[in-house]
């Protein structure tokens, strides 16, 4: 009973600990480091703990396959992941460096994306001239209407079948208000022409994309005169002009959203009440960011819980496997463990050793997982639905906090896979221990 | 099967590591369900033999763009069609964005062509009747407790009525049954009339969004394909004809290779799994090395001490992947209703539990070879003098 009672505290006591280790920041998780290298260094119960651990990593050698266990199972573990997680967070970098807070985009009132927003000529001329709206050397307001229309173009990686791409009508000012947008290659698109310009990222993602090459949207043929960069979403987008687009899409003379250039950050907030409050008006209005914030909130949100999940799953294998290696090892040491407290070891030193062994190994399954996503998967390129329901390419970001996030993963997955074996190793009575084998 | 106690015995001679290795095996398999339930959901059910015998025409230019409503009649007139129906996406929710509804306006042809729908004669007069009718799926009628006759609104996510008002009332004139074999998500839709959504909707262009066609032969999809495809062509509005299933699996690919990611893990899980229940092995195997010898002793062939070795790793694998399917058999339920019905996953089908049970044998062979080889080979006289 009074076993039951200690095990289950002890298992308490590790829960508690797991849910403080996950939200403990890098700075304590520093000093923590720095105070148990003191201890080692500096007292004589660390001093000891040392040098038992020491002779558990000598023995490391004799038993590589149990090692290697615990060492690859964590990898793994970490491995899926940071892949994971740097899938979400590249896609929401994507989306979030599309905006800024000093343009601001107008949406049919409840339309939620550009696909369902229609603006009449009329509206885009009142909020056109809506205070807040910077005006440009010709002193016109800086406001592009746009169209984003979907095509069917197939992906090089799979010529068969017909993927959504963005098409996007813009007005001259589009040039203005979305700054991250500029042509590397060729020119850009003559006002009242079927010329196209296209993203880098689409380039390299769609099939027949090339600059000067005949596309055939809408029964019409279009020519290819420029390639843009942009480092955000824009880049899986073909531009064109936004009068050229509305007829091939008998669009008549409405567009989908208007973004305006705004004089400062600070005028969206009159911008904003200026257009609710015009009665001839119902529109949404966002800033940019606000705009594509919103768009990877989701996305993010369930890569995040599917990944957590898996790694979650995956960690509870893991730990029973360093479970039972850890178990194995001390097992093997019992002897070993006893003579030294029948010598006058105390328990600490052993519990620790074993502890210190089993996370040394975790954080080298981890680091090895971290390194392999991010070797195989750092700038890897891939592509998904996006919020208008139009491809959205993004590469794969293992940021440093991502790999932060594998490490603590690693030393947690280490520390619960270490601490019953390091208990019962302490616990075991010497005479037993010593009288075993 | 004799020697089936002294395989027990053996792994119940360390209960504990059995116990820890069994709940490795346990988390993979568990994952190993839950990840192919996720593909075969993303795949759409793409490989059904009621989906070659349909086909879906669709804009050539985007899914965004609708087709006209005289095709019909044009498409109805090719030798080879049986029936032809149309649906348009609502993007219904109810009540709150949360709750989505799989909802589409159709025309009542559309129910001809759609054989995972079980309707009686009375159910279908009924919704031919009321304006406003909606038929809806069991499954979702029983999430949201609808009964026929109730009035249910549902938010539009993209079509405004003429006030503008994005809310549309719909009264359930019936709730439909599946057939057996429908894929996962059947008894999940919401269908209302096509006349009723385009009489009342703001930017009603008397369009649709896209066809269904059954066909009288599965064999004539291509000849079929390409003369629905040639009424369209060079107009404005031309048509890309594909069979339901290529049409479900293009949404799929569009979202992603998941069927990629899901291998490369699953595969990473099996390969850290191999390692640790080889390991697990080895050591018992090590540990045991003088009893080994003592069977050999007694009598045990060289063969039957090597299967018995591998009787008890297959065993072990067995026992744990039986246990971590049934897990997501489990958990895979409890999934669907968590997420408020936004991620439907179909339960494990007799072809995952094949691959499953494969792949246990697989593995427990893999990585109860090499001791068992060493159990085979072991010579008595060094075995027993601990050498």
């Amino acid at each position: 009973m009074k076993k039951f009672l200690s095990g289950l505290l002890l298992f308490l006591i590790v829960i508690v600990w797991l849910v403080v280790w996950t939200a403990l920041p890098w700075f304590l998780i520093l000093a923590l480091t720095v105070l148990l290298a003191l201890w080692l260094g500096l007292t004589r119960g660390g001093r000891r703990t040392l040098s038992v651990t020491r002779v558990g990593l000598s023995t490391l050698g004799a038993r590589l396959g149990s090692t290697a266990v615990i060492v690859v199972g964590i990898a793994g573990v970490v491995g899926v992941l940071v892949a994971l997680l740097a899938m979400g967070e590249g896609l929401s970098a994507t989306l979030k460096q599309t905006g800024s807070d000093q343009t601001a985009i107008v949406l049919r009132g409840g339309a939620g994306g550009e696909a369902n927003s229609v603006l009449t000529r009329d509206q885009i001329d009142v909020i056109a001239q809506a205070p807040g709206v910077a005006k440009g050397a010709n002193g016109q307001p800086i406001a592009s209407a746009e169209i984003a229309v979907i095509t069917n173009i197939p992906k090089k990686s799979d010529p068969g079948s017909d993927a959504n791409v963005s098409l996007r009508g813009v007005g001259e000012a589009a040039w203005t208000v979305w700054p991250n947008v500029h042509i590397v290659e060729g020119r850009k698109f003559q006002p009242g022409l079927r010329e196209l310009v296209v993203g880098r990222a689409a380039q390299q993602q769609f099939v027949g994309l090339g600059l000067g090459q005949q596309l055939k949207l809408s029964g019409q043929e279009w020519t290819i005169v420029g390639v843009f960069e942009s480092g955000d979403a824009h880049a899986s987008e073909l531009w064109g002009d936004e009068k050229s687009v509305a007829s091939a899409y008998r669009r008549g003379s409405s567009a989908q959203s208007v973004t305006v250039q705004l004089t400062s950050p600070a005028a969206f907030d009159a911008f904003k009440a200026a257009l609710t409050s015009d009665p001839r008006l119902r529109v949404d209005v966002d800033t940019t960011r606000a705009f594509y914030g919103k768009q990877s909130e989701g996305f993010t949100k369930v890569i995040r819980v599917v990944g957590i999940t898996i790694g979650v799953i995956m960690a509870i294998g893991a730990i029973f496997g360093a479970l039972n290696t850890m178990y194995a090892a001390v097992a093997t040491r019992a002897r070993e463990i006893a003579t030294l407290r029948a010598i006058g070891f105390r328990g600490l030193p052993v519990v620790v050793s074993v502890l210190l062994e089993t996370m040394l190994l975790a954080l080298l399954g981890g680091a090895l997982g971290a390194a392999i996503v991010w070797l195989v998967f750092n700038g890897y390129t891939a592509s998904t639905l996006g919020g208008n329901f139009s491809q959205v390419v993004f590469e794969f970001r293992v940021t440093p906090k991502l790999i932060w996030t594998g490490i603590k993963w690693a030393l947690a997955i280490g520390f619960v896979g270490g601490l019953f074996p390091a208990m019962r190793a302490a616990r075991l009575p010497v005479t037993t221990a010593l009288r075993e084998l | 099967m004799k020697y089936l106690h002294l395989v027990i015995a053996a792994l119940t001679r360390r209960k504990a590591r059995t116990a820890f290795t069994l709940v490795s095996i346990i988390a993979a398999f568990l994952l190993f369900g839950l990840l192919n339930a996720v593909r075969v959901a993303f795949s759409g059910g793409s490989d059904t033999l009621a989906g070659n015998e349909r086909l879906v025409v669709a804009s050539r230019f985007s899914i965004m763009t609708g087709l006209p409503q005289s095709l019909q009649a044009r498409i109805a007139a090719i030798p080879g069609v049986k029936a032809v129906g149309h649906q348009n996406w609502f993007g219904g929710v109810y009540q709150d964005p949360k709750n989505f509804v799989l909802s589409f306006a159709v025309d009542e042809n559309y129910l001809d062509t759609n054989p995972d729908i079980v309707l009686t004669p009375e159910q279908r007069k009924a919704f031919a009747e009321t304006r406003d009718g909606a038929l809806v799926g069991k499954a979702l009628a029983e999430r949201y407790g609808w009964k026929v006759g109730q009035k249910v609104p549902l938010i539009s996510q993209i079509f405004p009525r003429k006030d503008g008002d994005m809310t549309w009332p719909f009264t359930i004139v019936g709730i439909y049954d599946v057939t057996p074999d429908a894929p996962n998500g059947a008894d999940q839709m919401f269908f209302l009339h096509w006349k009723y959504f385009d009489e009342g909707n703001q930017y009603g262009q008397h369009e649709v969004g896209w066809y269904v066609v059954q066909l009288s032969d599965p064999a004539d999809a291509d000849r079929v394909a390409q003369a629905i495809d040639a009424l369209s062509a060079n107009s404005d509005h031309e048509t890309k004809t594909q069979t339901a299933n290529a049409f479900n699996a293009s949404f799929a690919k569009q979202l992603g290779n998941i069927g990629l990611i899901v291998t490369a893990i699953v595969g990473a899980v099996f390969f850290t799994l191999i390692l640790l229940t080889g390991n697990t092995m080895a050591q018992a195997v090590r540990e045991r090395i003088p009893e080994l010898a003592v069977l050999k002793t007694i009598g045990f062939s060289n063969r039957s001490v090597l299967g018995l070795v591998l009787a008890e790793a297959v065993l072990m694998l067995l026992v744990g992947g039986i246990l971590g399917m049934l897990l997501a058999t489990a958990v895979v339920p409890a999934l669907g209703k968590g997420s408020g019905g936004m991620i439907q996953l179909p339960q494990l089908g007799i072809r995952d539990w094949i691959e499953g049970l494969v792949l246990m044998i697989l593995i427990g062979v893999v990585v109860g070879v090499l001791p068992a080889l060493r159990g085979m080979r072991l010579r008595i006289v060094d075995a027993l003098a601990g050498r």
